[in-house]
């Protein structure tokens, strides 16, 4: 057994750590989402305006409705690419396993910020995929909604977090006991009954995890719209920024943060919850 | 267990005919031969064991036939019907895995409904099959639990439920009885055996353990490197195994190496008359088959030794001894139990039971 004075010497740290950098700006947060801003000065004056505000105000309503879309058309569009990727290489891949392993992994090692211009080089009016579309006359001229739309933002997300949805689906593939898969098969099942009675229903907690990783990394991202978005895909992330920036209204920014908080929590709850409930042993 | 019209198969074969015959299948992995040149019938209702050491190649045989694995040579017949090229969801044969391999979202209950559900049975017939099945196997109670829940025996009898319920023609079982310990075992040997005896669907068995096989089978298939080393009834292969490893693979036994000379075989210290032609010669001679001669005295038909006790090991109905005929052969004696011996006694046996093996 540890004495006191040990165990508080080594807990000390960590305690500190978490209370000036964690516990400390979530209440300054949480404070100042109550507080109004007045000639430009924060008062401390306790009120409910910044969230009534952030609820009827069709700017910040509109801006939240957009994320909460772009976020979940990452979600589906990364599970979409990243299920059958982790399915092919779990069941099907064989000796190139590890390769492919790899070069999925490999780009997660790349800044973000690197693989976000390179869509803007990809996708701009003068960029590779409009002179590609030009070379084989496909278009006469740029096509502009690539570049500077919800669906550049997309794109781009899709790209940094379909990863992030595939390596927790494939662990929970590799760890699907193939004898099931068979028993499966002798039972009278052919490929895909055996998919989506078995299979499916097995990966669900990676799938869960992994949807859980885009949709909420998605909801929180400011760069993608500030590199590829243009004005018509901005999200709540970037208001923030800029209520804690040019508009000066920390209070409304706050009550916007504490808003996302809330939520991302409640979404990683309750997909802890359903990835219980599914983890079968 | 008792069986059911409702869970009884509709065999193609009347019993004792050939249902499954396996024709020179070979199964190559990589650059290892792992079956070679099988040939083996299978009769309808006949519970058969592939019995053999691991890397023996049985449990491969039994995943070719269930459609796992592939044949590089051979064909695979069932009711005069090809089996081989067709893939395991068609083939009337079920597999109870040697860990059971239940699936762990599913409870008992839907486990076992599993191969009725993926043919989209009727629900009400499902229902009703399931729970005859659950019945059979002593499980209904236990219907909505999830694997996890249940106890290595229940899974096994879940596992059984699951197999049996599209009525297979042939039930494959792949070590099922492994991961349980001695005494559920030896219960569910019992159980396994009246309930083939019951439904009187024919039962490929796959074990290692060589009292597993003699205690459950009509014929055992005895597989050695991926060959077929003997294949015969029970009694047929402990009385008579055609070579020595069978002999020392199935019971235990002493092997006599020796010669033939001008119709007299010597091994050791041990002389009798034979009339066979000369050469090298090697017999299976069973301990309990050697007795203790209190009297000296020997029939025609006897061979008779004197020997030294080295050893003696008591197993209560019976002991085990060690004996040593001189010039270091020794022989190991299996007599009903009678208190310790030591010293030199003479030995009787008998002619017919040193059975001539191949190497």
């Amino acid at each position: 057994m540890y004495s006191r004075v040990y165990k508080s010497v080594v807990s000390l740290p960590p305690l500190l750590w978490v209370g000036c950098f964690l516990l400390l700006p979530y209440a300054l947060m949480f404070a100042h989402s109550f507080w109004v801003v007045r000639e430009s000065v924060i008062v401390h004056q306790w009120n409910l305006a910044n969230y009534k505000t952030l609820f009827t105000n069709p700017l910040y309503v509109q801006v939240l409705f957009r994320t909460m879309r772009i976020a979940a058309s990452v979600t589906v569009c990364s599970i979409l690419l990243g299920y059958p990727l982790a399915y092919f290489l779990a069941f099907h891949a064989g000796a190139r396993k590890e390769l492919l392993y790899q070069l999925v992994v490999v780009p997660l090692w790349v800044s973000y910020l690197v693989r976000g211009y390179a869509w803007k080089t990809i996708l701009g009016s003068d960029g590779v995929l409009n002179g590609f579309l030009q070379y084989l006359h496909i278009t006469h001229e740029p096509v502009a909604f690539l570049l500077y739309s919800p669906f550049a933002v997309v794109l781009m997300l899709t790209h940094i977090y379909t990863p992030f949805v595939f390596l927790p689906i494939y662990a929970t593939l590799e760890h699907i006991p193939r004898p099931l898969i068979e028993a499966s098969h002798d039972l009278g099942a052919g490929s895909s009954q055996t998919f989506f009675r078995v299979v499916l229903p097995l990966s669900m907690p990676g799938l869960l995890a992994g949807a859980t990783f885009a949709f909420v990394l998605s909801l929180g991202d400011f760069l993608a719209p500030l590199l590829v978005g243009g004005p018509s895909s901005t999200m709540i992330a970037n208001i923030v920024q800029s209520l804690f920036g040019a508009a000066l209204d920390w209070p409304l920014g706050a009550a916007i943060s504490v808003f996302i908080l809330i939520l991302t929590i409640t979404l990683l709850f309750l997909s802890e919850i359903l990835e219980k409930r599914w983890a079968f042993k | 267990m008792s069986a059911s019209a409702a869970n009884s198969p509709q065999p193609a074969a009347t019993p004792g005919e050939v249902q499954l015959e396996v024709r020179g299948v070979a199964k190559r992995f990589s650059s290892v031969e792992v079956l070679k040149n099988i040939y083996l019938n299978i009769a309808a209702g006949e519970f058969l064991t592939l019995l053999g050491e691991s890397g023996s190649g049985k449990t491969t045989l039994l995943r070719l036939i269930a459609g796992f694995e592939q044949p590089s040579a051979g064909e695979i017949w069932m009711n005069g019907e090809r089996l081989d090229p067709l893939p395991p969801y068609k083939r009337r044969v079920n597999t109870v895995f040697q860990n059971y391999a239940l699936f762990p979202h599913l409870n008992a209950r839907d486990n076992v409904a599993y191969g009725l559900r993926v043919k989209n049975t009727p629900a009400n017939e499902t229902a009703s099959r399931v729970e005859e099945a659950l019945r059979m196997v002593k499980m209904f109670d236990f219907a909505n639990a999830r694997p996890s829940k249940l106890s290595g025996g229940q899974q096994q009898r879940v596992a059984l439920a699951r197999a049996l319920i599209n009525r297979p023609q042939l039930l494959l079982l792949d070590e099922p009885l492994s991961a349980l310990d001695a005494n559920l075992r030896k219960q569910m040997q019992s159980e396994l055996k009246s309930l083939q005896r019951e439904i009187g669907i024919t039962f490929l068995f796959v074990t290692h353990d060589q009292e597993e096989a003699m205690a459950l089978s009509d014929r055992i298939a005895l597989l050695r490197d991926g060959s077929l080393e003997q294949i015969a009834s029970p009694r047929e292969i402990y009385a008579h195994p055609a070579t020595a490893y069978t002999a020392q693979f199935i019971g235990q036994t002493n092997l006599l190496r020796g010669d033939i000379r001008g119709s007299i075989a010597t091994c050791g210290a041990l002389r009798w008359p034979l009339d066979e032609s000369d050469g090298p010669v090697i017999f299976s001679l069973r301990p309990e088959a050697i007795r203790i001669c209190a009297d000296g005295k020997r029939q025609n038909n006897e061979v008779k030794f004197r020997a030294a006790i080295l050893q003696q090991l008591y197993s209560g109905s019976s002991e085990l001894l060690e004996v040593d005929c001189g010039n270091g052969q020794t022989l190991r004696v299996r007599i009903p139990a009678r208190g310790p011996l030591s010293g030199e006694h003479d030995f009787v046996f008998l002619l017919a039971d040193a059975v001539r093996v191949k190497e």
